[in-house]
């Protein structure tokens, strides 16, 4: 809501902030380690999230995303490290007295008081005199289209309601910078999709930088400007979703982040723009043509993504990038059929294929043999 | 369990009922005798109840008793709800098991050892200090408090682990400091907790005999006692009268706990 008082952080539209060399970080995540005990939950992590970002920390259970949340929030105080917020260290600085609000997974709405009442509860925190807190709070309840519930207890409203006077709760107080643990874990799935959309939009239309913590990589990949993807308390990669899925770094990520197939495999030959793969699953040679520093003989694993395959019945050139298999798996999903096929060698291949055509009789079916292709740039060379 | 009570738990259940209330039952019937004497029945009359109001020793042993029982039910219910806290809130620290201990032994203990060890520290604290100045409602208030502290303590130390954190931890993140978080958010919640536990205390002094004879002094009998020496002249139908309009607080009281900490639980499910 606020204009951007720091001239440095200037936006064009086309560039994106985190792009930008000289860009300034809007959240400075310095070295943050925390252990509780002889465990370490969050080691040693660096990270800079942009004004205006909706950011996703994206792991699985015990990765150590939820606990960086609360030190954002203020609810633990880093072992070592610190983290600035629009320039301001917030070392020993309480939750309180932080720029910052949280929706938490639970919701964790006052259950004595009403959804009106909690929604001003911040704002009256604040000092904030009654007509203008009373004139804020139905400003914001109309915005998550609640305003006709204003004087219900939490107890007789419906998830998807409860989860928006969370979200109301937490935005009315126009944090800098908002924080959400999981928003949409305990929505069913249509609501889930609207309300992603829904946060998207809200997101846009009041300009606060988001955090938003989760487990699901669909999710993160709709809602995130970047995604930042966390294992054992470090983050693996931190990207664009396009780019974390389409580039991996490394074979957790390229694994966590939908699926995929996994050649391990020997370099044979390091040209200026192509790499050659041998790999025992493949009697075809893994050829790989952007720009990939490794040496010969050194080993990789080589990922492709299950739609990036070709799936056909017809013969073609399987010298390079290609491979002959029996169909012994299919799943029909409506918009797409997933395949296992089965190579020579044994392994299994997971292919998708858009269901592009609603004749059942050309369709592949089980035991049918089929030739497998791929382009060279659908292959990522993943040395960790 | 599901498909229908069988008759033979419908007979065990209606014996037990029956083993616990046919003498409470067939007293509060007798309360209503016309006749003078206990066990004999000569229809139904409420003269015993209007005896009983003009009866002066009673009345004002249930005063006294009614007095007791609310302040003393007041200072348990801050007491405990105090100890309540620390005893969920405070990080692990060598001897908090001890505490514990401590805050509930009194639930156990029996009552004769209560009340002596009372009433030895009174009369010393007497002799040393000249305080408190002979025993009287002063003493039995203290001494209903210590016990009642137990009850209240154990009550709110339960409603507290059950409550969800992270209720408080979003109070402080929408900007309440610890003293409007306390107020704001953690009292009313646990708010059911202390107000059945002050109105177990109310009973719990409201029905006590033994310590009280331990700590009272003279022309400070609680209702209690007043029954317990009319009962060795005899059983009056007065007696029988007064007993049943206990049973009557103590029961409403009682109810009255029982339906709040139940309405709390439909609080708890919200954020689950």
């Amino acid at each position: 809501m606020s204009a951007f008082p720091n001239p440095s952080a200037v936006q064009t539209k086309s560039v994106p902030t985190w792009r930008q060399q000289d860009a300034k970080p809007f959240v400075q995540i310095e070295q943050i380690t925390k252990q509780f005990g002889q465990f370490t939950a969050v080691n040693s992590v660096s990270l800079d999230i942009y004004r205006n970002e909706l950011f996703c920390l994206l792991g699985g259970s015990g990765s150590g995303k939820s606990t960086l949340l609360r030190m954002l929030a203020g609810f633990e105080e880093p072992t070592s490290g610190r983290i600035l917020i629009d320039g301001v260290d917030m070392t020993g600085i309480p939750p309180w007295e932080r720029p910052v609000n949280m929706m938490f997974q639970s919701y964790a709405l006052f259950p004595h008081l009403s959804v009106e009442a909690n929604v001003a509860f911040g704002l009256k925190r604040e000092g904030i005199k009654s007509p203008e807190v009373n004139r804020r709070v139905s400003e914001i309840l109309d915005m998550v289209q609640l305003g006709h519930l204003a004087k219900r207890k939490p107890h007789m409203l419906s998830g998807g309601q409860r989860q928006r006077v969370a979200l109301a709760r937490a935005l009315v107080k126009r944090p800098k910078l908002l924080l959400l643990d999981e928003p949409l874990g305990a929505l069913d799935k249509k609501l889930r999709e609207e309300t992603q959309f829904e946060l998207m939009r809200l997101q846009d239309e009041l300009g606060i930088t988001f955090v938003v913590v989760t487990h699901d990589q669909e999710e993160a990949m709709t809602l995130a400007t970047r995604i930042g993807v966390m294992n054992n308390g470090e983050i693996v990669q931190t990207a664009e979703p396009h780019e974390v899925y389409e580039y991996p770094k490394s074979r957790f990520v390229a694994e966590f982040i939908g699926n995929v197939n996994l050649f391990d495999g020997v370099v044979v030959e390091d040209e200026r723009d192509s790499v050659s793969i041998q790999s025992p699953d493949l009697d075809a040679l893994l050829q790989v043509d952007h720009g990939i520093s490794c040496a010969p003989n050194q080993e990789v694993s080589v990922a492709i993504r299950p739609e990036k395959i070709y799936i056909s019945r017809e013969p073609v050139d399987i010298e390079v990038n290609g491979a002959m298999g029996i169909i012994s798996d299919v799943a029909y999903m409506g918009s797409q059929s997933v395949f296992k096929v089965r190579l020579a060698s044994g392994k299994e291949l997971r292919i998708t294929q858009p269901n592009v055509s609603r004749e059942m009789g050309s369709r592949l079916t089980w035991e049918d043999n089929v030739y497998l292709s791929w382009d060279p740039d659908s292959c990522v060379v993943l040395m960790s | 369990m599901k498909q229908g009570n069988s008759l033979t738990l419908k007979f065990m259940s209606g014996a037990g009922f029956v083993f616990l209330y046919a003498p409470i039952i067939a007293m509060i019937v007798y309360s209503f005798n016309d006749s003078k004497l206990v066990t004999v029945w000569g229809g139904w009359s409420l003269k015993w109840y209007a005896e009983l109001f003009r009866n002066e020793q009673i009345m004002s042993a249930a005063w006294v008793s009614l007095k007791i029982a609310f302040i003393s039910a007041t200072l348990a219910s801050v007491l405990g709800t105090l100890a309540g806290f620390v005893l969920s809130r405070m990080r692990k620290f060598v001897g908090k098991a001890m505490l514990t201990g401590w805050v509930t032994a009194p639930l156990v203990m029996p009552e004769v050892i209560t009340g002596l060890s009372l009433l030895l520290l009174f009369v010393s604290l007497e002799n040393m200090f000249g305080w408190p100045a002979g025993r009287g409602v002063m003493t039995i208030v203290i001494a209903h408090t210590t016990f009642c502290l137990a009850y209240v303590a154990v009550v709110v130390q339960s409603r507290l682990a059950s409550l969800d954190e992270t209720l408080e931890e979003a109070a402080m993140d929408l900007g309440a400091k610890p003293t409007s978080l306390f107020f704001l958010i953690t009292l009313p919640l646990i708010a059911p907790a202390i107000i059945s536990g002050w109105l177990l205390s109310f009973t719990l002094s409201l029905d006590d005999l033994v310590i009280a004879s331990f700590v009272s002094g003279p022309g400070n009998s609680t209702l209690p006692m007043v029954i317990f020496s009319k009962v060795r002249l005899g059983v009056t139908p007065e007696v029988n009268a007064l007993a049943t309009l206990m049973i009557v607080a103590v029961s409403i009281a009682v109810i009255a706990a029982i339906v709040i900490l139940h309405r709390q639980s439909r609080y708890n499910d919200v954020n689950k």
